[in-house]
């Protein structure tokens, strides 16, 4: 009986390991004969870019058969926390679409030698490539295209204005006018933000290197000079007479982001800091409940500069596939695709040639145009230092510096001095965790 | 005295009769007994070769393994994250530190003053949580025991109110968080409310005091059903003669819940206490998603400080945040131990 057990065990055994062995071979060939190569995308959206990119891949499949590009769309938060870590371990998608652009440049792969045309990228995108390269040595490797030039600007409620009887300060009016009229139109109307600003660093960078600060020494960073401590100090006054309220930075703690985009479509805010990536969602939430626009950015004794910024789409070196990477990327970089994409977006494009052209967008929405003209036209005028400081590897740990500590002065955790102090200490861990000493 | 035999027409008899008959076997036997003669060689076999007594560590392998992967592994590479530096994440980056990253935690100069600490941060989040904790559990205690007290009790709707208590233990945190985050905003529900008799609108989430007292009431709220449960199955444990006694002798209803109820009740209660202790030490989901840690750092607490030092910052101190952790654990340790020790003098009382 045992023996016959056996024997029946043995058989069935043997005829599984077959049976298995077939269908794995089977699976194999098809999967070398049939199946196109698969690209995953990791990526966030501000507003419809999502869609487009999805809208463009299809066409980009239907012309490349051997490739499936698969859009894996998150939350920003996933990007800012997790993909980090999952580039840490090796474990990163193909390609991500990123803001954090010099920060995880060490996990970039470098396109260049599969690209058919690197010219055309030296060519149009001469500005914005620098920002994505690993360490500053680094003078001509294709690590990346920007998926979004953006700018930091403000947006103001002009319906309020209009009903305060107050008028918009012009073109080189200081953060002091804005503040002034901001402040006396919320009154007016009662609304209950004058100013808002995202909870970001980057957000304050502009409004410091207008007062006058330097950000940088060399490669360096050096917060704590005359300009960028009236620039907080402003901010932190901004929060102690009620121009801007506790409430917003006030609901997160950290160097959590918060934005104020909900309560400036909602017409509580009056001028609120943020940038162009909002263009789209602002067309969508706000439509034409009131008029709205994107102002110059606010001078202050050094300057009138905004800080430059957006995401990029990423090639990521742990890639299995960086020839149809690469082909993704010279599609998506091509000059048609690239315009259709920012046109639909009503993003900035870091396109040179683009740029020189115009982009037709695709909007009705006169806030909208306006508001692009504007955006156009303060890139020029941009700072060389908010430039430099977009394209510094380690400005996040500065952001979050600022950000955090700020907002304990603001909460009456710490003075404003002692905010100051902890800033430079919070520098010096970070930095320190990277390897590098400050004084 | 001899059992009499069944009598063979009664229906169970009938019943079992059909079961064991053989051929005839219900299909869930069957099925059993098809599955036990298939397990049964490879367990002979493994018998044969680890012996009979080694067959228990066979049985409990599968637990072990999972166990070392899924805790112990994550202890021991804890351990050594909080010895070494950098914000590297593979192990084989980052450089030994020995004692460095305690050393920063721990340099005070008044633990109680915490901008005098290097790590200002890790000590706010020291000082909320302990403040929690105090308040919380408490005040999640007290509660507990006067709703086990009247639930307990022959009140009308007993059962509906039990179930309403231990409703919100149901809950996410994340749910829990955002009806409450709902209600208390500028203009959520409460204020609303106020406004409509009205009052002016009050800062529930973004005033420091006011964040910290709805971080400790949501979390009584969502939290106190379970331990409610507990300690009503404490209270029914306790004989019902001894209160018939005590009412025989006319003894007044205080008299009868300081001498009897609450000296027996008192295991239990303190099982409640030490659970509640840790769980608040834990305290994350809800307060992240209600305040943020905000405003400023007035409700980071310690799990968030950890999260955000090893994750959310832009440079991942991972080294901090598992030094910041080993700390958190021999804190848990002693309440866990204190727990342990008096459930095993419960016991022997």
């Amino acid at each position: 009986m045992i023996k016959r057990f056996k024997a029946a065990a043995a058989r069935l055994a043997a005829s599984s390991l077959c049976a298995i062995m077939v269908m794995g071979i089977a699976e194999h060939a098809k999967a070398q004969t049939a199946q196109p190569t698969q690209v995953r995308i990791m990526w966030y959206s501000d507003g419809n870019e999502g869609d487009v990119m999805r809208d463009l891949l299809d066409r980009f499949e239907r012309q490349n058969t051997d490739i499936k590009v698969v859009l894996d769309r998150v939350p920003f938060k996933t990007i800012s926390e997790q993909l980090p870590i999952l580039l840490d371990s090796g474990q990163g998608p193909d390609l991500a679409r990123v803001t954090d652009l010099g920060g995880l440049s060490r996990h970039y792969l470098d396109i260049r030698p599969l690209v058919k045309n690197p010219a055309y990228f030296d060519e149009n995108f001469a500005s914005t490539l620098p920002w994505l390269r690993p360490g500053s040595g680094n003078k001509d490797g294709i690590y990346g295209v920007m998926s979004q030039l953006a700018l930091t600007i403000p947006f103001v409620n002009t319906t309020l204005f209009e009903q305060a009887g107050i008028p918009l300060p012009g073109p080189k009016a200081t953060w002091a006018d804005w503040a002034r009229a901001s402040k006396a139109v919320a009154d007016k109307v009662k609304a209950p933000y004058p100013i808002a600003f995202d909870r970001s660093g980057h957000r304050m960078s502009g409004m410091v290197i207008s007062m006058g600060g330097k950000m940088l020494s060399g490669d360096k960073p050096a917060l704590l000079d005359d300009g960028f401590k009236a620039a907080m100090k402003q901010i932190y006054d901004w929060h102690d007479n009620g121009t801007m309220s506790k409430a917003l930075w006030g609901s997160v703690g950290g160097t959590t982001y918060r934005g104020a985009n909900d309560e400036f479509s909602n017409a509580q805010v009056v001028l609120y800091m943020s940038g162009t990536w909002q263009l789209p969602q602002f067309t969508k939430t706000i439509g034409k409940t009131f008029n709205w626009q994107a102002v110059a950015s606010p001078c202050g004794p050094a300057a009138c500069t905004g800080m430059p910024g957006g995401a990029a789409l990423v090639p990521i070196k742990t890639t299995k596939h960086p020839r149809e990477v690469a082909r993704v990327l010279e599609y998506f970089a091509s000059e048609p695709v690239y315009q259709e994409y920012h046109a639909r977006t009503l993003f900035l494009p870091a396109h040179a040639g683009l740029a020189k052209k115009g982009i037709p967008y695709q909007t009705d929405d006169v806030n909208v145009k306006k508001s692009l003209a504007v955006a156009v036209e303060q890139v020029a005028a941009t700072s060389p230092i908010a430039f430099r400081l977009q394209g510094y590897e380690h400005n996040r740990i500065m952001f979050n510096a600022m950000i955090s500590r700020i907002n304990q002065a603001i909460n009456n955790e710490m003075t404003l001095n002692e905010s100051f102090t902890r800033m430079q200490t919070d520098l010096i861990d970070g930095f320190s965790a990277k390897g590098i000493k400050l004084p | 005295m001899a059992k009499a035999d069944p009598d063979p027409n009664e229906p169970a008899v009938q019943s079992m009769k059909k079961w064991h008959a053989p051929g005839a076997e219900p299909w869930p036997e069957r099925v059993y007994g098809a599955a036990m003669r298939a397990l049964e060689p490879p367990f002979v076999a493994l018998q044969k070769w680890f012996g009979i007594k080694g067959m228990a560590y066979v049985f409990v392998l599968p637990n072990m393994i999972f166990f070392s992967v899924f805790v112990a592994l994550p202890m021991v590479l804890n351990v050594w994250y909080s010895l070494t530096g950098s914000d590297r994440l593979l192990i084989q980056d980052r450089p030994f530190v020995g004692l460095d990253n305690f050393r920063a935690l721990l340099d005070c100069e008044n633990y109680l003053t915490v901008n005098s600490c290097q790590q200002d941060r890790f000590w706010r989040a020291v000082h909320n949580s302990t403040l929690f904790v105090v308040l919380q559990v408490g005040a999640m205690v007290l509660l507990s025991v006067v709703a086990a007290l009247l639930l307990n009790s022959k009140i009308w709707g007993r059962g509906f109110f039990r179930a309403v208590f231990f409703f919100p233990v149901l809950l996410s945190p994340v749910v829990v968080a955002l009806i409450w985050k709902w209600t208390l905003q500028p203009d959520g529900l409460l204020n609303a409310v106020i406004l409509w008799l009205g009052g002016e609108r009050v800062a529930f989430l973004h005033d420091a005091s006011w964040a910290f007292f709805w971080t400790v009431f949501v979390s009584v709220w969502s939290h106190m059903g379970f331990y409610t449960l507990i300690l009503l199955a404490g209270l029914q444990s306790i004989p019902a003669e001894l209160y018939e006694s005590a009412q025989m002798d006319g003894t007044s209803r205080q008299r009868i819940f300081w001498r009897i109820t609450l000296p027996l009740l008192m295991p239990t209660l303190l099982v409640v206490l030490i659970l509640s202790l840790i769980r608040g030490v834990q305290a994350f989901e809800e307060v992240f998603i209600l305040t943020g840690g905000g405003p400023g750092t007035a409700t980071q607490f310690i799990v968030q400080y950890i999260y955000e030092t090893a994750f959310a910052n832009q440079v991942h101190l991972l080294g901090l945040a598992a030094g910041a952790s080993m700390l958190v654990a021999v804190v848990l340790m002693v309440l866990t131990l204190l727990q342990l020790r008096i459930s095993y003098h419960g016991k022997n009382l």
